[in-house]
């Protein structure tokens, strides 16, 4: 009997959040505190001929100026092609070529304005279909000799930085068996995660040299790690602190403002360097969502078996791809969605552009493919006169299928979460017009995803059992509000069979919390839940081993219930975990172990590199995710707008860990990939963005929210946690596809391109006219 | 030069000397070092740093400090004490309204002012009130559910 696990317990960083003392980055303040701004360059491409700061150095209050040559390592997470501040070139409008510290904002501000900076403007590119022509201008020149993880492919001499191939069984011969073959393009553009928090970083060195760093992020070990190559220092002479995160989305994943702070501090004289970003800056400075055009071939049977599937997905990875590149492998080993299908040929493909840099956001390639994917597989349906819902249930992977890259599957969950959605949309329900001018349909799309990581990367936790028998959990795995804190604590709750109020968990110091990869993926409640798992049941095996000296009862005759531990057979013998938290006291007054602290640490089993040439590998991912979203939608015939009524979502979780929260991430997800599919694109032209403000870049609003019905499945995963699956990412990944599916349903059109304006649907519905 | 002000923060009388171009917002967090409103893009599109002015919901770093000479200010900080949360705080506890926490002191602050002027709001009259709060996180139907319990509960925990 489970009785934290599977529970809805409240969010235990819940009281600090809503009395609004959560402290984040922006709002420590530091004695001596200098404040820094960037300078930032006008031009999408652009040799740097001159730069000169003497201006800005000898206004009164600014204290230090920095260009890209304090900082010259490239870096970058699995390809190293980023420099914090931008040398001999520039690669993207509002690339930073200088930075200032000051003592104010104000002068902060003046001070940049003082740099004088001398370009030469150099060809430029704006699509990624531009990017690999043959005579396209090289934006990295040096690509070939970048460092780069083994999984990464890049193609030294041209503007693609990595090439996922997929060569599964004969494509050609698939094509000719096939009945009927189609093919579609579609095209999903930049959208910025727009996390309420804008990012922000604080650095300060002490006179050892040692530096510290606060900043929101993600990730405090990878970015140690990148900072540490960066700045030519060992680990330990750098600490990440992520002091709270006020949402993230992958934007807070990377390394960017941090780089730029520290050498500013390096040069402070001691004094701490703060850089926030104003909003403009994290629409045009941070990670933003890569483009991706993508192509897609479909062979199928009379009866409707997709037999061979050609897909060309082109990602559109903006200045730098040092983590964008995993983009388009995740993109490659995913690339025909969840379906059987026996003959597959796709390549996904990361290409240079002077666009903003392009990162990872929630879904990681899977929201940009699956938009091309499923609203594919509704044309093909179509086309063959077969129900959306059946033509997926006949093509689902199921229990013994083969994925893309030959992985066979067990514990298949998409089916039940296909049956689910049908029955909470009422699929087979339909009103179409329900005036002259507002017609409604229903659309449904499928899903899965993986951890997209490197394989052999882990987690770790610690667990110290207090002298009172309370606990103290150290992880830094971050919680950016989706939870973790709590699950996480609920985990360690299991395990010690402690209440959850009787837990202090701390997150995000590398100096004191234990490693962790990142904070990302949907990964936490898999790995660093394994990890917390396995940290409490060491402290659990230490009290039980002290507990059958004491009582001279094998290891096996004891259990841990209610906080104490107790003879399975003698009920009176029994000890409290405080009374063994600092070791066992033996009957002559000595004492015996010491303190109990557990360990755990986590890797994923078994995950291994697929072939380079053909993409082919048994198990290239942790585990899978599957689930499903259903739209119901009222398009506005004579204004084009679409009204999203309902979404109904169902997922295979695994094991809920934590029910409500699953449902809150859900409902989070699904709100997100509304805005993605009917307002948000960044408006780029020629490298400039043009919209970057909450006015000109409309995200959901309370006003924008439909009625949601959530369903949640479990099928467990045999390596998680109580079979945890992780979730957070996959919740939002097929809002857009369901949404454009239904809409075609309501009124006849399809619209290939996000978003789904009203100008879109008005022009589609005139040219249907015609 | 500085200007003069006298206002009351949080139920305490204060008097500063602040710059003419000083935000509202600035003046909270830098001097006063209420840090609950918080910046999320400086220019009256997300919420983030609403507060209450004379009971009326408030984008503060569109407000001039100044301005705020005579007036009453009501931010996150003064909405509980030490003992107890406001009915809005606990409903938006029980109700998992919140995620990331970085919408959730200006959002609570709208509420507040919702349900000060509309004790008993519809669920469309909700949704209007918070329309310039921004939330990335939550798909917001919980916070609107918090909101409208405290109005069905006529303001009791």
């Amino acid at each position: 009997m489970l009785k934290y696990v599977g529970k809805s317990e409240k969010r235990v960083d819940g009281i600090k959040k809503v009395t609004g003392y959560v402290r984040y980055t922006d709002d420590l303040k530091l004695s001596g505190m200098l404040y820094a701004r960037i300078k930032k360059s006008p031009y999408p491409h652009a040799k740097i001929l001159r730069i000169d700061t003497s201006k800005a150095e000898k206004l009164p209050g600014v204290k230090v100026v920095i260009t890209g040559k304090v900082v010259p390592n490239r870096v970058g997470l699995y390809l190293e092609d980023k420099t914090f501040l931008a040398i001999n070139k520039v690669r993207f409008i509002g690339e930073p070529v200088a930075a200032v510290a000051a003592e104010s904002e104000e002068i902060a501000e003046e001070a940049v304005s003082l740099i004088e900076v001398d370009y030469e403007e150099l060809p430029a590119i704006f699509s990624p279909l531009e990017g690999i022509k043959p005579d396209a201008p090289i934006i990295h020149e040096d690509l070939g000799s970048y460092k780069h993880a083994s999984i990464i492919l890049p193609q030294s001499g041209t503007n693609i930085s990595n090439h996922y191939k997929i060569r599964k069984g004969d494509v050609e011969k698939g094509f000719k068996e096939a009945d009927f073959v189609f093919e579609n393009d579609f095209h999903v553009p930049h959208i910025q995660h727009s996390a309420i928090e804008n990012h922000c970083a604080i650095a300060q060195v002490d006179p050892e040299g040692k530096i510290t760093v606060w900043a929101g992020c993600q990730s405090p070990y990878a970015v140690r790690r990148t900072l540490a190559v960066a700045f030519d220092m060992p680990l330990n002479k750098i600490r990440v602190i992520s002091p709270a995160i006020g949402g993230g989305f992958g934007a807070k994943a990377g390394t960017t403002l941090e780089g730029i702070v520290i050498p500013l501090a390096q040069q402070a004289n001691y004094r701490p360097v703060k850089l926030s970003f104003s909003r403009e800056d994290v629409f045009t400075n941070t990670f933003i969502r890569q483009g991706m055009y993508a192509r897609i071939k479909t062979g199928i049977t009379k009866d409707g078996k997709i037999i061979a599937e050609e897909n060309t997905f082109y990602w559109d990875g903006g200045a730098y791809t040092e983590y964008g590149v995993n983009i388009a492998r995740a993109g490659g080993y995913a690339s025909t969605g969840p379906y059987d299908i026996p003959n597959v040929k796709a390549d996904s493909i990361c290409v240079y552009t002077n666009h903003p840099v392009g990162g990872p956001y929630r879904g990681f390639g899977m929201s940009e493919i699956h938009f091309a994917i499923e609203q594919n597989l509704d044309i093909v349906a179509h086309k063959i006169g077969m129900d959306p819902a059946e033509f997926r249930r006949k093509n689902a992977l199921k229990d013994g299928s083969a994925t893309v890259t030959g992985q066979v599957l067990e514990n298949v969950g998409l089916m039940q979460c296909l049956d689910k959605v049908t029955e909470d949309i009422e699929w087979d329900k339909r009103e179409k017009r329900v005036s002259k001018i507002k017609y409604r349909g229903k659309g449904i799309a499928c899903m899965y995803k993986a951890p997209s990581m490197p394989n052999n990367v882990g987690s770790s936790a610690i667990v110290k059992i207090n002298e009172d028998g309370t606990v103290n959990l150290l992880v830094t795995a971050m919680d950016l509000g989706q939870g973790s804190d709590t699950v996480l604590t609920q985990i360690a709750a299991e395990v010690l069979t402690v209440p959850i109020s009787q837990i202090s968990i701390m997150t995000g110091d590398t100096d004191c919390t234990p490693y962790e990869w990142q904070t990302v993926a949907s990964r936490t409640t898999y790995c660093c839940g394994n990890s917390v798992k396995r940290a409490a049941e060491d402290a659990k095996n230490q009290m039980l081993r002290l507990a059958s000296l004491k009582f001279g009862i094998s290891e096996e005759g004891l259990e841990l219930k209610d906080g104490q531990i107790i003879s399975k057979i003698y009920p009176d013998k029994k000890v409290k975990i405080a009374d063994l938290a600092m070791g066992l006291t033996m009957p002559d007054g000595s004492g015996i172990h010491g303190p109990i602290i557990g360990r755990g640490a986590f890797i994923p089993p078994d995950v291994k590199d697929t072939d380079k040439e053909t993409g082919q590998g048994d198990k290239p991912v942790a585990f899978w995710t599957f689930g499903v979203q259903a739209a119901e939608v009222e398009v506005d015939i004579e204004t084009g707008e679409v009204k999203v009524l309902k979404i109904a979502a169902a997922y295979d979780v695994g094991k809920a860990i934590n029910p409500e929260l699953i449902c809150t991430q859900i409902e989070g997800g699904i709100v997100q990939g509304l805005g993605s599919a009917l307002f948000e694109e960044m408006k780029i032209e020629k490298g400039k963005v043009l919209n970057p403000s909450f006015v000109d870049y409309k995200i959901p609003t309370a006003g924008d929210v439909p009625e949601m019905k959530i369903s949640i499945i479990e099928n467990p995963e045999p390596t998680g946690p109580w079979g945890a699956r992780g979730i957070a990412e996959p919740c939002m990944v097929p809002t857009a596809p369901a949404i454009a599916n239904a809409v075609f349903d309501a009124i006849g059109c399809r619209i290939n391109s996000l978003p789904i304006t009203a100008e879109k649907v008005l022009k589609a519905i005139k040219e249907k006219k015609r | 030069m500085k200007h003069k002000i006298r206002f009351t923060i949080n139920g305490e009388v204060k008097e500063m000397e602040v710059q003419p171009n000083k935000t509202l917002l600035k003046m909270l967090r830098e001097d006063l070092d209420l840090i609950g409103a918080k910046e999320g893009c400086g220019a009256g599109e997300c919420g983030a740093c609403t507060v209450l002015v004379d009971n009326e919901p408030v984008n503060s770093c569109l407000m001039l400090a100044v301005e705020a000479d005579g007036k009453e200010i009501l931010t996150i900080e003064g909405l509980s004490d030490d003992i107890n949360l406001d009915s809005i705080q606990e409903s938006f506890l029980k109700h998992n309204a919140i995620q990331c926490g970085y919408c959730t002191p200006g959002m609570v602050m709208s509420a507040k002012a919702l349900l000060n002027r509309n004790p008993h709001p519809t669920e469309e009259d909700v949704k209007e009130a918070l329309a310039g709060n921004l939330c990335r996180c939550t798909g917001y139907q919980r916070i609107i559910n918090a909101v409208l319990d405290v109005a069905k509960k006529g303001g009791k925990k």
